[in-house]
């Protein structure tokens, strides 16, 4: 099965997104997984990504039945907004002028967080409350940008299902290597990869919303490939120009 | 109500003025367009404006 410029741009937005966010997600399971309880910190991740996974199921087809022009108004437009959130902030990192996630050190924070927290967990088989509710949370919020993605991106192109195999793709990934491994994923280029998802959220926001409200870009969907490394040069400067402009921020 | 502010900080974030800046260029660009002017490049200008300028204010907080 072939897969269009934009199919494949969707599919690696979702897959970077969504790789970003289980890191920091599974940061946090491993923490109070390793000092509670994996059981329930599992039991915690399984009913996450159950939820997240019903969203996708019952907003996707509704959002695919909205009409393209009013769709593409819509999503672009909270592409746009959302996407320049992450761009905003990944610049603001690569330039030195907001810290960077610390992985060992979240895991640090959380690891103590959890043996200071209420009673001792039990015997390794009982249900232990404050992992479940930890992992879940953890998966939940971290899962919620994910799911936000996964729904404008792949309603705009009627390809939910792709976006979602790219998003579990990543998940099983990250769990794979983390459990591998069980400790913090903390050598993944989070912000390198951040940095290409708000350039590819941006682009393709400005791509449609432009359509939505009745442009037509010269060459058609070719557009995109000069937009996303016009931004991403542009997002490069910037970098370098803040780098170089320490007193800009004070 | 909590649930609509919840909704307004995950999607608009700190930055209100970014998201304000995105209604009014993709409205612009339907206005123009509804003129008859061409306006895809309406967008990716606004874009990167805002861009730049919510970075400088960002740099300048700190």
């Amino acid at each position: 099965m072939s897969m269009s410029a934009a199919e494949f741009g969707l599919a690696l937005s979702v897959f970077l997104a969504c790789t970003v966010e289980a890191v920091e997600a599974l940061t946090i399971v491993l923490a109070v997984g390793t000092v509670r309880s994996w059981r329930s910190s599992l039991y915690g991740v399984g009913a996450a990504t159950l939820a997240l996974a019903v969203l996708v199921a019952a907003l996707g087809p509704a959002l695919s039945a909205i009409p393209i022009g009013a769709l593409r108004v819509i999503v672009g437009g909270l592409l746009l907004v959302f996407g320049l959130q992450w761009l905003r902030k990944a610049i603001l990192r690569a330039a030195g002028l907001k810290a960077l996630h610390d992985e060992l050190g979240n895991f640090a924070e959380e690891t103590e967080r959890a043996r200071l927290a209420g009673a001792d967990p039990g015997p390794r088989d009982a249900f232990d409350g404050y992992a479940f509710t930890v992992s879940l949370k953890a998966v939940l919020l971290e899962g919620l940008e994910v799911v936000f993605i996964v729904l404008t991106f792949g309603a705009n192109q009627h390809r939910v299902g792709l976006a979602a195999i790219a998003a579990a793709l990543a998940v099983l990934l990250v769990t794979a290597v983390g459990f591998a491994v069980r400790a913090p994923l903390a050598r993944v280029p989070e912000n390198a990869m951040k940095f290409a998802v708000g350039i590819m959220l941006t682009s393709f926001g400005a791509f449609w919303s432009a359509e939505g409200a009745g442009s037509h870009w010269p060459g058609g969907d070719a557009a995109l490939l000069v937009i996303i490394p016009v931004l991403a040069l542009a997002s490069l400067a910037m970098v370098g120009t803040l780098r170089r402009a320490p007193a800009v921020a004070r | 109500m909590t649930v609509l502010v919840a909704i307004w900080d995950f999607v608009v974030g700190d930055d209100w003025r970014t998201a304000a800046g995105v209604v009014v260029a993709i409205s612009a660009t339907a206005a123009l367009q509804g003129a008859g002017v061409t306006a895809w490049w309406l967008i990716p200008l606004a874009v990167l404006a805002l861009l730049v300028r919510s970075l400088l204010v960002a740099a300048r907080r700190g």
